[in-house]
């Protein structure tokens, strides 16, 4: 096997996206996406069983268009490697036994690897082909919101906050259909605050008061965590409020408000785990990274602290394969064990399993 | 030929002209996505077989569980293309019909039907005719495979491992068949007995999921105020 330079497939299916990519060492040769986003437009939100159907029917034809598009055979492989979790179970679980046909097909090892890890993989995969030290990541998407440290992305990640509650691309989601907005509510969101007033509604920062906080020396029980939930019912209580009154609800003002509080804790608890845990660098992810005043806050904040912010191009932010292959890359360059084909798809793979390791 | 079903318990099967030379099969209904992958390896290891040794793969198409059932099914397809072969799917039901064909013969049973578990109180079926030629049992599907309650099974002798889950809503039920599951042993046999006769085999392998995802398109959202 060539482990310094290793071809490896990623193989992608914990939520709405079948993602194939094949990277040759830090290089991305194909990042092959086939997304079943519009067919959950008419629900607001993924449906798991409409996921997991799309999964199976897209996995073949994925597979086939990546091979062809970064001009390699299945045999000329050093490695697969698969996001075994945390994602939707039924998801999860159609990329995994995929993977595994793959594996015993090809007899080439197998990596089961976790999806948030993979999401900072995708550093990897910039003109350095190395991560920085003192790295961080933030992860925002429709299904997590999660800050990290990342010492050694191979061997030591660590959770250092998370929502307790809704995502906040989930959160953008449930607000958008209160406002009338279109599915996904981050993009739709975004685009009707460019018009509204972002202080017109004080809406809730949820987890920052004193005693979820306490201070960096005596941390509360959520310092880093964040909650969505309440603001999602603060707005709605202001379009009823709205609506009961025979008024129009002034969309752009509660977009505007909504999305400022969204972004300043956001903001505020990156900013407070970053400074406090030595992060130097902070790398961006999920599908909400592309949201402008999510990109714009945390970037300026950040720079207040002399913290540069990487946000990779969205293709690679949003779920992708090719992410899990420069993970799976790296894994192979270090010559760590393959995970076999006897695990099995973990919907709530804890973070700091960068890799399931073998039976 | 490799076969492979995952619509009831998880099994794979090797065999050559109808004759199972190995098979594999889990005892329980939930472990298909571990259990395939490892039982497609060591059953051909243990053949000293390659993907190249083989000519098709043959899958199940249901109806079954969704998750377990859409394991098996990028299971196959996924040998399937990684090893160059096509990929036929039969329906499962037809599996354990042939399975039982013998035993319907002897009974008198010229029409029957198979019977497994959906889960929510409801049973997948499908009805057959079978007779007998020179070659051997054949089954005749009477219609598609079905979903619904115990009661809306035709009136026909009832086999298969969800004859017996419902006693008091379902009394045709031909007793000593509880542990008859879908097998990728009997599918391969099934499929031989179309082969045989000349006919081809379905390179359809669409899952027969026969209900809709239960996601309803919401009305107007839950309101926060009274």
């Amino acid at each position: 096997m060539n482990t310094a330079e290793p071809l490896v497939m990623g193989i992608e299916s914990s939520c709405d996206e079948t993602g194939i990519g094949i990277v040759r060492g830090t290089e991305l040769l194909t990042n092959t996406v086939s997304s079943s986003m519009a067919e959950h437009v008419r629900f607001g939100g993924v449906i798991p069983e409409i996921a997991s159907r799309a999964h199976l029917e897209a996995f073949v034809p994925a597979v086939r268009a990546a091979l062809h598009d970064a001009g390699v055979t299945l045999d000329q492989l050093d490695a697969i490697a698969v996001t075994s979790g945390p994602g939707l179970a039924g998801a999860l679980m159609v990329g995994v036994a995929a993977a595994k046909a793959l594996a015993v097909a090809t007899g080439k090892p197998l990596y089961a690897i976790n999806h948030l890890v993979a999401h900072v993989g995708v550093g990897l995969l910039d003109d350095r082909g190395e991560l920085p030290d003192g790295l961080g990541a933030l992860l925002v998407s429709g299904g997590h919101t999660e800050i990290l440290a990342v010492p050694d992305i191979t061997s030591d990640v660590r959770l250092l906050g998370a929502t307790i509650d809704d995502a906040a691309g989930e959160a953008y989601d449930k607000v958008a259909r209160l406002l009338g907005l279109s599915y996904p509510g981050g993009p739709a969101i975004d685009k009707a605050a460019k018009d509204g007033d972002p202080t017109a509604f004080a809406f809730p920062r949820g987890l920052t008061a004193g005693k979820y906080m306490g201070s960096a020396e005596n941390p509360g029980p959520h310092r880093y965590d964040m909650s969505f939930s309440g603001l999602k019912t603060a707005v709605a209580r202001v379009v009823e409020a709205f609506d009961a009154a025979d008024q129009p609800v002034p969309v752009a003002d509660v977009a505007a408000s909504f999305q400022e509080s969204v972004v300043d804790v956001i903001a505020r608890k990156t900013v407070l785990a970053c400074t406090e845990h030595g992060i130097t660098t902070l790398l961006m992810g999920g599908g909400v990274a592309a949201n402008s005043r999510l990109r714009e806050v945390v970037t300026a904040r950040c720079g207040e602290h002399g913290i540069p912010v990487v946000i990779p191009p969205l293709s690679l932010c949003t779920d992708n394969g090719a992410m899990v292959a420069a993970l799976g890359s790296r894994l192979v360059a270090q010559g760590r064990q393959p995970t076999g084909i006897s695990f099995t798809a973990d919907p709530g793979l804890p973070v700091s399993t960068v890799s399931v390791p073998a039976a | 030929m490799l076969s492979l079903d995952s619509s009831s318990i998880a099994s794979v099967a090797l065999s050559r002209d109808g004759e199972v030379l190995s098979r594999f099969d889990t005892v329980d209904t939930r472990s298909h996505a571990e259990a395939l992958a490892p039982a497609v390896h060591d059953l051909m290891a243990e053949a000293g077989l390659t993907g190249t040794d083989l000519d098709a793969v043959l899958v199940g198409t249901g109806p079954g569980p969704f998750t377990g059932l859409r394991a098996g099914l990028v299971t196959g397809r996924t040998l399937g293309f990684a090893w160059a072969l096509p990929v036929h799917g039969v329906c499962s039901l037809d599996a354990a019909a042939f399975h039982v064909a013998p035993e319907a013969l002897a009974a008198g049973h010229a029409e029957f039907v198979v019977v497994t578990d959906a889960r929510r109180k409801e049973l997948y079926r499908r009805d057959y005719r079978v007779h007998e030629d020179e070659l051997g049992p054949v089954i005749t599907p009477l219609g598609d495979p079905r979903v619904g309650p115990p009661e809306d099974v035709p009136a026909l002798p009832c086999y298969g491992s969800g004859a017996g889950l419902y006693p008091d809503r379902l009394s045709h039920a031909v007793p000593g068949f509880s542990d008859l599951h879908p097998s990728a042993a009997d599918l391969a046999r099934a499929a031989w007995a179309i082969t045989s006769r000349g006919q081809e085999l379905s390179t359809d392998t669409s899952p027969l999921y026969l209900r809709d995802s239960d996601a309803k398109v919401p009305a107007s959202p839950k309101r926060a105020t009274r």
